[in-house]
C-alpha cells in the first residue's frame, strides 16, 4: 500500500483535472489531509475534476477528504464533480455526501467573574438543598422506625446483622490499629513538651481526658465516614442506577425501610462498640509510650488516670457516637439516593458523601461542647 | 477489494476456554471471511459472549488457536497485536460508552489514540461517522446519560466505527430496541457493511437479524459449534435444537412475514 496522493492535472482553459491515488484511508490521512488543504488553495480554475479511477483503497477518511474539498469549491460558486468512481465505492460516497456537518456553535460562556458569582451562588442554593434533604431523610427514618414498631415482623434484621458485621465487627482491626497508634502519638507530644516543665505525669490527665471526651469517637467516626459511608453510598448509588431502588419502589416497599433503616440503625450500634474499643485502644498506645518513652510505670499511669478522669468523661464521649453515626449513616444515604446515571456521578456522589459527613460529624461535635459545657460536664 | 473475498479474516481453531472451573467452550472451530456477515446463534448462557471476548483477548483461553488477519494472536508482540486491535471495531451489548466524555469525544477517542490527523479531520470524521449511523450533528456534544437506549447503540457503533474497522464485533446489537430500531439497524449494519466491505461477527438472538442481514450462521451448542451455513441450510437441518429455534413459534412468524415481502 502507498499513501495516497493527489497529483494536479492539465489545465485546459478554465477547467483542471486533478487526480487521485494509493491509498485513501486512515492510516494515511494525516500525509493526505496537508495535500488537500494545499489542493484547495492553490487552483484558481473555475471548473474542477477529481478523478478518483486511480485510488487503490478508499475509506471514510478519503471519501471525506475528497468530498470536503468538493464542497469548499461549490461553496465557492465553482463547479466541482468527482470523476471515474468505482462502483465498489459508490455506497460510501452517498454515506458520505448525505452528512450535513451542521454542527450549532457552542453556547457562549459567561465572563470569569460573573461565572465564579454563579458558581458560588449555585453551591449555596445546593448547601440549602442538603440541608433540606437531610432534614426529609430524618423524617422519613423516622416514619419508616415508626411503621417497624408497628409491625415488628416486617424489620429487616438479618439486613442489620449483617450490616453490624460490615460495619461494625470487620472494622475493628483498622480502628485499633489507628487509635492505638493516635494514643502514642498524643503521649509522645504531651510528654516531650510537658518535660520542659517537669510535668511529665500531667500527660495522662491530658491523654485520658483528650481521648475518652474528644478524640477517640473523631477518629472512629472520621475512620468510619470513609470506610462505611462511602460504601452505603456506592451500594445504594449502584442500585439507584440499575434501578433496582425503583424496583423496590413498584413492589410497595419503602427503600428507606428496606435498604436505609437497617444500615442507618447498624451505624448506630456500631459506631459506640467502636467508640469504646478505639478509646481503650488509645489509653493503651498511651499508656505504652508513657512507659517506654516517657518512664511511667504502668501501674503509676493507671493510678493517674482513675484520678484524673471520672465516668463522666467517658460518657460524654461515648454518648455523641450514636448522634455521629445517624449523620454518617443519613448524609451517606441521601447522597447514595442523589446518584444520576453516569460511572462519574456514583464516583461524585461517594466524595460528597465523605466529605459532609466528616464535616457534619466535626460541627455535630462542636455543638455537643457547647452543649456538654453549658451544663457543666 | 484487490485480496480474495473469502480468505478468512479471523480463523478459531480448537478453541478451549475454562470459566470459574466449568468447562464453557469445549473446541470451537470457526472461520469469519472477508466481506460477510456471520450471525452466530445458541442458546443463553451457551458461550457466545465467551467466544466474542477470547477472540478480542478479554478472556484467557486454555487451549486453541486464534488467528486474525492471517496472524495467531498468541505469537503477536504488542506492537502487532495493536495494529490489529486498529482494524477492528467493537459494539458492546451495552454501548459501553464512556460516561464521563461527551458523544462527539467518545467517537473521537480511538482516532485521538490510533492516528495522528488534525484536531479539524478528527471533528469532521466523528461528525461524519455519527451521522452514518443516523444520528443529527447535534448529539456531538452531548453526554451519553441524555441518550435514549437506542441513540447509545448507534452512538457505540460510530465509536466502533470509527478507525474503518476491516472486522465489527456486534454483541446483540438489536436487543432492548423496539422492532422499528431493530431493522432499521439491521439495515444499517448491512449498509455500512456494503460500503465497505467488511467482515461482521454479530452474535445475536434477533432471528429477523438472521433472516435479513446473515450471509451465514453458526450456532453453538455444548461447547461446540453445531452447524455453519446459510439459512437454508438452518432450515432444512435436523439438529433437534435447531429444529426448536428455526421451526419455533416466533421463528415461523418470522418466516412468513419475510415470504409475505
Amino acid at each position: 500500500m502507498t499513501a495516497g496522493i493527489l497529483l494536479s492535472g492539465q489545465t485546459q482553459g478554465d477547467y483542471i483535472e486533478l487526480s487521485a491515488a494509493g491509498s485513501w484511508t486512515a492510516q494515511y490521512a494525516s500525509a493526505i489531509e496537508p495535500q488537500v488543504d494545499a489542493a484547495t488553495r492553490g487552483i484558481t480554475a473555475s471548473k474542477i475534476a477529481i478523478n478518483v479511477t486511480r485510488i487503490e483503497y478508499l475509506d471514510t477518511y478519503g471519501a471525506w477528504l475528497i468530498e470536503r474539498t468538493l464542497r469548499h469549491w461549490t461553496s465557492q460558486g465553482r463547479e466541482a464533480r468527482l470523476v471515474g468512481l468505482h462502483e465498489d465505492y459508490r455506497g460510501l460516497f452517498e454515506k458520505v455526501r448525505a452528512g450535513t456537518q451542521t454542527l450549532t456553535p457552542p453556547p457562549r460562556g459567561l465572563n470569569s467573574i460573573v461565572a465564579t458569582l454563579v458558581t458560588v451562588g449555585m453551591k449555596m442554593s445546593s448547601v440549602g438543598a442538603d440541608l433540606v434533604l437531610f432534614a426529609q431523610m430524618l423524617g422519613s427514618l423516622m416514619v419508616a422506625l415508626g411503621r417497624v414498631a408497628l409491625r415488628p415482623t416486617s424489620f429487616r434484621f438479618t439486613s442489620m446483622v449483617n450490616q453490624v458485621d460490615r460495619v461494625g465487627w470487620r472494622a475493628v482491626p483498622i480502628i485499633l490499629l489507628i487509635t492505638v497508634l493516635i494514643g502514642a502519638i498524643l503521649a509522645q507530644q504531651g510528654i516531650f513538651h510537658f518535660r520542659k516543665f517537669g510535668a511529665d505525669i500531667y500527660v495522662v490527665d491530658m491523654v485520658g481526658v483528650l481521648v475518652l471526651r474528644e478524640v477517640g469517637v473523631l477518629i472512629v467516626c472520621i475512620m468510619v465516614a470513609g470506610r462505611s459511608g462511602s460504601s452505603y453510598t456506592a451500594e445504594i448509588g449502584a442500585m439507584r442506577m440499575r434501578e433496582e431502588v425503583d424496583a423496590l419502589r413498584t413492589m410497595g416497599f419503602d427503600p428507606v425501610e428496606v435498604l436505609i433503616l437497617p444500615r442507618v440503625l447498624a451505624l448506630m450500634i456500631a459506631v459506640p462498640i467502636l467508640t469504646f474499643l478505639g478509646s481503650m485502644a488509645a489509653l493503651y498506645g498511651g499508656g505504652l509510650v508513657s512507659w517506654l518513652y516517657g518512664g511511667v510505670q504502668p501501674e503509676v499511669f493507671l493510678a493517674r488516670l482513675r484520678e484524673a478522669v471520672s465516668v463522666t468523661t467517658f460518657e460524654v464521649g461515648i454518648i455523641k457516637a450514636p448522634f455521629m453515626a445517624l449523620v454518617i449513616g443519613v448524609v451517606a444515604c441521601v447522597e447514595g439516593l442523589q446518584v444520576q446515571g453516569s460511572a462519574e456521578s456514583l464516583g461524585e456522589q461517594t466524595t460528597n458523601s465523605v466529605v459532609k459527613a466528616i464535616f457534619m460529624v466535626i460541627v455535630l461535635d462542636g455543638i455537643f461542647a457547647m452543649f456538654f459545657a453549658s451544663i457543666g460536664m | 477489494m484487490a485480496s480474495g473475498r473469502k480468505a478468512p479474516v479471523i480463523e478459531v481453531r480448537d478453541l478451549v476456554v475454562d470459566l470459574k472451573g466449568s468447562r464453557i467452550l469445549n473446541g470451537v472451530t470457526l472461520d469469519v471471511h472477508r466481506g460477510e456477515i456471520l450471525g452466530f446463534v445458541g442458546a443463553s448462557g451457551a458461550g457466545k459472549s465467551v467466544l466474542t471476548r477470547t477472540i478480542v483477548g478479554l478472556l484467557p483461553k486454555q487451549h486453541g488457536r486464534i488467528d486474525v488477519f492471517g496472524v495467531n494472536l498468541d505469537q503477536a508482540g504488542e506492537v502487532q497485536r495493536q495494529e490489529i486491535e486498529r482494524r477492528w471495531g467493537i459494539l458492546f451489548q451495552q454501548g459501553a460508552l464512556f460516561s464521563s466524555l461527551t458523544v462527539g469525544e467518545n467517537v473521537e477517542f480511538p482516532i485521538r489514540e490510533y492516528l495522528d490527523v488534525s484536531d479539524r479531520l478528527m471533528t469532521e470524521i466523528a461528525i461524519t461517522k455519527l451521522e452514518m449511523v443516523g444520528l443529527k450533528p447535534d448529539v456531538y456534544r452531548k453526554f451519553p446519560s441524555e441518550l435514549s437506549g437506542g441513540m447509545i447503540k448507534r452512538v457505540a457503533l460510530a465509536r466502533a466505527l470509527a478507525l474503518d474497522p476491516e472486522i465489527l464485533f456486534l454483541d446483540e446489537p438489536t436487543s432492548g430496541l423496539d422492532p422499528i430500531s431493530a431493522g432499521d439497524f439491521d439495515q444499517l449494519i448491512l449498509t455500512l457493511q456494503r460500503t465497505s466491505a467488511m467482515a461482521v461477527f454479530m452474535v445475536t438472538h434477533d432471528l429477523d437479524s438472521l433472516h435479513t442481514i446473515c450471509d451465514r450462521i453458526a450456532v453453538l451448542g455444548d461447547g461446540k459449534i453445531i452447524s455453519v451455513g446459510d439459512m437454508d441450510t438452518m432450515l432444512a437441518s435436523q439438529h433437534p435444537w435447531l429444529k426448536a429455534y428455526f421451526h419455533g413459534v416466533r421463528a415461523r412468524a418470522g418466516l412468513q412475514a419475510a415470504a409475505k415481502n
